[in-house]
């Protein structure tokens, strides 16, 4: 029977918790807000540990690296941000959301 | 996030009650709203409206502000009978996100040839029915056209409060089912909840046709609450 549970292999809330609960550091990203043809929607979840590993997805790949940098940086100070990513961003060209669109991550430590 | 809120947000998930967290962006302050304190919460309709759009967004200033991340449950889809409606039925249903299971104890209907990629369950529902999960985020159809077959399986609907039920057969098969249902307990509020004649009114003729008609049925009780007739 197919069953319509929570998968906690790819489910990052699931994960979140099981890291934190390892006593592992967490961040955790998600998409707040999105304009133009952003490739993930608002409320996808990325999950990252203070060693840089990380599930799930925020963009489809175009600027995870840059998101999970800087939630090395929230794990340390343990302080939320909020991150903007889009064509209208020099630095954010550069990771590359070349769809076109426009997104905002808020990511916080699990703590 | 705090550890705790995390984790009542899973075992939420895990129990299929939607959630909406609610995030205050600039300090991260973030409050829990849990399916089961929504009536009684001071902005009752929007979270209601939320969880009906099942989508997350930011508040605007008015609603409160922050960023809502609504947690909702993947739906089921349950249908008692396959039968020719389900054929067409199930995968619509399948491609608009329901997890769909088939009951029917006539094993000449339920077979894998007919039902591919489907959870089927060749048992009576009374048997059956325990086992699937039925919940308020379950949409039911009775399509058997057999009283031995639809009635138990829409008691069972009834009493899990599923957000969905319809039951196939025409206005004078539907008059003798509510006698049925009243029979066995069933107070006419409750009855009431059963869509019958099943489908949205477009003059289905095919069952292709009668699934669409149950699919916008359906999908209105899902994202407008309980006002599509």
């Amino acid at each position: 029977m197919k069953e319509a549970s929570i998968n906690p292999l790819d489910d990052p809330l699931a994960i979140a918790q099981a890291w934190r609960g390892e006593g592992r550091d967490v961040a955790l990203a998600t998409v707040v807000e999105t304009w133009g043809s952003a490739p993930r929607p608002v409320g996808s979840h990325l999950v990252i540990d203070g060693e840089g590993n990380f599930e799930g997805s925020v963009s489809g790949g175009c600027v995870e690296g840059a998101v999970i940098a800087e939630a090395v940086d929230v794990i340390d100070s343990g302080s939320p941000r909020t991150l903007e990513f889009g064509v209208a961003d020099e630095t954010a060209w550069q990771v590359g959301l070349s769809c076109g669109g426009r997104i905002r991550v808020f990511v916080e430590k699990v703590d | 996030m705090k550890l705790d809120v995390l984790t009542q947000l899973n075992a939420d998930r895990a129990a299929r009650k939607a959630v909406i967290l609610i995030t205050d962006t600039e300090t991260g302050d973030q409050r829990l709203i849990r399916e089961d304190d929504i009536a009684g919460s001071d902005r009752a309709e929007l979270y209601g409206a939320l969880i009906r759009a099942g989508r997350s967004r930011p508040l605007k200033d008015e609603e409160g502000g922050g960023f809502a991340n609504v947690l909702v449950p993947p739906a089921k889809l349950v249908l008692i009978g396959a039968v020719h409606i389900s054929q067409a039925l199930a995968p619509m249903a399948g491609m608009l996100g329901y997890d769909v299971t088939i009951v029917d104890p006539r094993t000449a209907f339920a077979t894998e040839d007919r039902f591919p990629n489907v959870s089927l369950i060749a048992e009576w529902p009374d048997v059956a029915l325990p086992e699937v999960g039925v919940d308020r985020w379950t949409a039911f159809c009775a399509l058997t056209h057999d009283p031995k077959i639809d009635d138990p399986g829409l008691l069972h609907a009834l009493e899990k409060q599923c957000f969905y039920i319809g039951a196939l057969g025409s206005r004078k098969t539907h008059a003798r089912r509510v006698e049925r249902l009243t029979e066995a307990g069933r107070s006419e509020t409750e009855i009431s909840r059963i869509h019958a004649p099943i489908g949205l009114a477009i003059g289905a003729q095919s069952p292709a046709e009668i699934a669409v008609s149950i699919m916008a049925q359906i999908t209105a009780a899902l994202r407008l609450g309980q006002v599509a007739t």
